[in-house]
């Protein structure tokens, strides 16, 4: 693995004290590709970035960049990129000299930096605020100031922490937009932090879930999505979080037959299942809600609902008094009213409830009750 | 102007203007008051009823600048001017040396943990807990075994009793206020742990530093004690070269108002110059918001 270009990371463990805060970590990012390390907060993600970056001194383990084992190099001597989460500029410097320190610390020549700092902020679109100091500028001008700092050097490595998190919502949905030209434009082994699973769907070639200390799941965003390796993952990675409805599943013709909140369904999976406790996982876009009976529908109260983006998310009581979460296009009946929900359970997960861990890899037969 | 609130009311303008009236007159009249005295004569000074207006004289400053003292006792050499460079030089020099030893420590305090650091940062403070007459007695007879008495450096090293754990705490402080991101994002640049300290650290924590170094001058300049003690006549600074005024035929109002006035010039200077340090770059936004 030493010998590829781009980001190795061996057997990292970060123990402060007692608490052993991430262990066993191991990562490999080709130039290129974007790794998206995605978690709840605390769980070590800044720390991983910077463990990679040098500047953790309780980082055990091997970082290897391009082929060269930088382990015990200093912050400056790593050859990295890298944007924080409160943007970190130096509030002392013009943004454009800001832009300019890592060419600074190269010894870089005064026109070609002027160049390259023009070049980079004409990307990002800030060319008109390079005299600005860091105060003078709005949120999403600092940020991407920052990415321009981090971008400037060319880095073989670029380390984003949640660069998105303290911009305004307008500005996310640009930068989300923009964000993997730049990326794919760098050809850096990129890794980044964040904690909305939108932004590691609409960013991330692979996505690491971080869940305490170790890397629960490391797989493309949509296997992420639909096939979540544990309970824990498939909460985390999803908004509004997928429904988890006790069930115990029986033989069932072509599969396991499973019965949750009043809905029932034929899954394949791994017959080891059958009278077990499980949970039966359903995303909530996969719930549709109609204001008829209809066959394979559960009954159940229409409890709330609320508009998110161009969904609206409608909180259910089945007969059997749980609550069910759906995502839906389109008008439903007033808050109250008896609605019928139907499932679709292509993607449908089966965990164990003991254990948490993943049973079934569903397929798709649909079966009415 | 057509606001009615309570700030913009024509009383409440007025009761303003009178209580701030009030604070200055109260802070501002005994300096008024020694400015005043400074240009009259000991016998204007002691008429009863005193009087606000008087004939000015230059007299005391002459006194002060020539070094002569003429009283009716006769004349008397007065190193009036010696002593003040003297405030100056051991003032200025011990705040250097105390910036130079007291920055990079209070940036180690801020930055790293180690062992016993919290330990030596509280038994360095507790210098400016013990009376200065505590150690003055075996300080002295060290000095005289060192050959440090009545020396310069002697009294610099003396100083850092006052000014090191001043700027130590207070450079400190400004240091842990600091984002460590800010630093960490100068070094992931490609820059050295040095450039890091001296061009983000540094000018990030100025105002401290400049704060600390301005109250430490402060409080070197009005040290009186030390001098006293470990420095003869030519070494002594203003404070204790003060003394001199209270001569055989009376004390001497006029020369010391006008001493105080000359002594109290190069502090003020300094603050004033360090009160532009002071309020640029409080308001510096190092991360967001």
């Amino acid at each position: 693995m030493s010998d590829q270009r781009g980001l190795s990371v061996h057997a990292l463990e970060v123990t402060f004290g007692r608490n052993h805060l991430l262990r066993g970590i191991d990562l490999d990012v080709a130039r290129g590709e974007t790794l998206v390390l995605f978690g709840p907060s605390g769980v070590g993600k800044t720390v991983l970035l910077r463990a990679v970056a040098g500047l953790e001194p309780a980082a055990r383990g091997q970082i290897i960049i391009d082929g060269r084992d930088v382990t015990t190099r200093g912050p400056d001597a790593r050859g990295l990129g890298m944007a924080f989460q409160n943007f970190a500029l130096y509030p002392h410097m013009s943004a454009r000299d800001n832009i300019a320190s890592p060419l600074v610390a190269r010894g870089v020549a005064r026109e070609e930096r002027e160049r390259r700092v023009g070049a980079v902020a004409d990307l990002l679109r800030i060319a008109h605020v390079l005299g600005h100091a860091p105060r003078e500028l709005s949120n999403g001008q600092k940020q991407r100031t920052a990415l321009a700092r981090a971008l400037i050097g060319a880095p073989g490595v670029l380390l984003l922490d949640d660069p998105l998190r303290n911009v305004d919502a307008k500005l996310r949905y640009e930068m989300r937009l923009e964000l993997p030209r730049l990326l794919r434009n760098a050809g850096a082994a990129t890794l980044y932090v964040t904690q909305d699973y939108r932004e590691a769907m609409a960013l991330g070639d692979r996505v690491a879930i971080l869940l305490d200390g170790t890397i629960a799941q490391l797989a493309a965003p949509e296997d992420i999505y639909d096939r979540p390796a544990s309970r824990a993952v498939a909460r985390l990675f999803g908004d509004p979080p997928i429904n988890l409805l006790a069930c115990r599943p029986t033989d069932g013709a072509g599969g396991v037959q499973v019965t949750a909140a009043g809905l029932r369904r034929v899954l394949t999976a791994d017959r080891g299942a059958i009278g077990r406790e499980c949970l039966l996982g359903l995303r909530p876009d996969a719930i549709d809600v109609h204001a008829q009976p209809r066959p394979g529908a559960a009954p159940a109260e229409l409890v709330a609902t609320t508009p998110l983006h161009e969904r609206l998310v409608v909180l259910l009581r089945s007969a059997g008094g749980e609550e069910v979460v759906a995502s839906v296009l389109g008008a439903v009946p007033a808050p109250g009213s008896q609605v019928w929900f139907s499932a679709e359970t292509a993607h449908a997960a089966l965990f164990d409830a003991a254990s948490g861990a993943r049973i079934a890899a569903a397929a798709p037969i649909m079966e009415a009750a | 102007m057509a606001h009615t609130d309570a700030h913009s009311s024509r009383l409440g303008r007025l009761l303003r203007g009178i209580a701030l009236t009030a604070v200055v007159v109260f802070f501002l009249f005994p300096i008024v008051w020694i400015v005043m005295m400074s240009f009259q004569t000991n016998e204007q000074i002691l008429r009863i009823p005193p009087r606000l207006v008087f004939e000015p004289t230059l007299i005391n400053y002459k006194a002060l600048i020539s070094g002569k003292l003429v009283t009716a006792a006769g004349s008397l050499d007065l190193p009036f001017m010696r002593n003040l460079g003297n405030s100056v030089l051991l003032s200025a020099v011990s705040v250097l040396v105390s910036l130079v030893l007291g920055v990079p420590a209070a940036y180690a305090f801020a930055r790293f943990r180690f062992r016993l650091g919290e330990n030596i940062a509280f038994t360095l403070l507790s210098f400016r807990f013990a009376p200065p007459l505590l150690v003055l007695l075996p300080l002295s007879l060290y000095f005289q075994d060192l050959g440090l008495a009545n020396t310069y450096t002697g009294l610099i090293w003396v100083y850092q009793l006052i000014c090191l754990p001043l700027i130590l705490w207070i450079v400190r402080g400004y240091f842990e206020d600091a984002s460590p991101d800010v630093e960490h994002a100068y070094r992931v640049d490609g820059h050295s742990w040095w450039r890091a300290f001296t061009r983000i650290a540094i000018p990030l924590a100025g105002p401290g530093i400049a704060a600390a170094g301005l109250l430490a001058f402060i409080f070197a300049w009005n040290n009186f004690v030390f001098a006293l003690i470990l420095a003869s006549a030519d070494k002594q600074p203003v404070t204790v070269g003060a003394l001199a005024f209270v001569t055989a035929s009376g004390i001497q109002y006029g020369q010391i108002a006008a001493a105080i006035v000359l002594s109290i010039l190069p502090t003020l200077a300094l603050a004033l110059y360090a009160q532009r340090w002071l309020v640029e770059g409080l308001s510096l936004g190092a991360v967001k918001g």
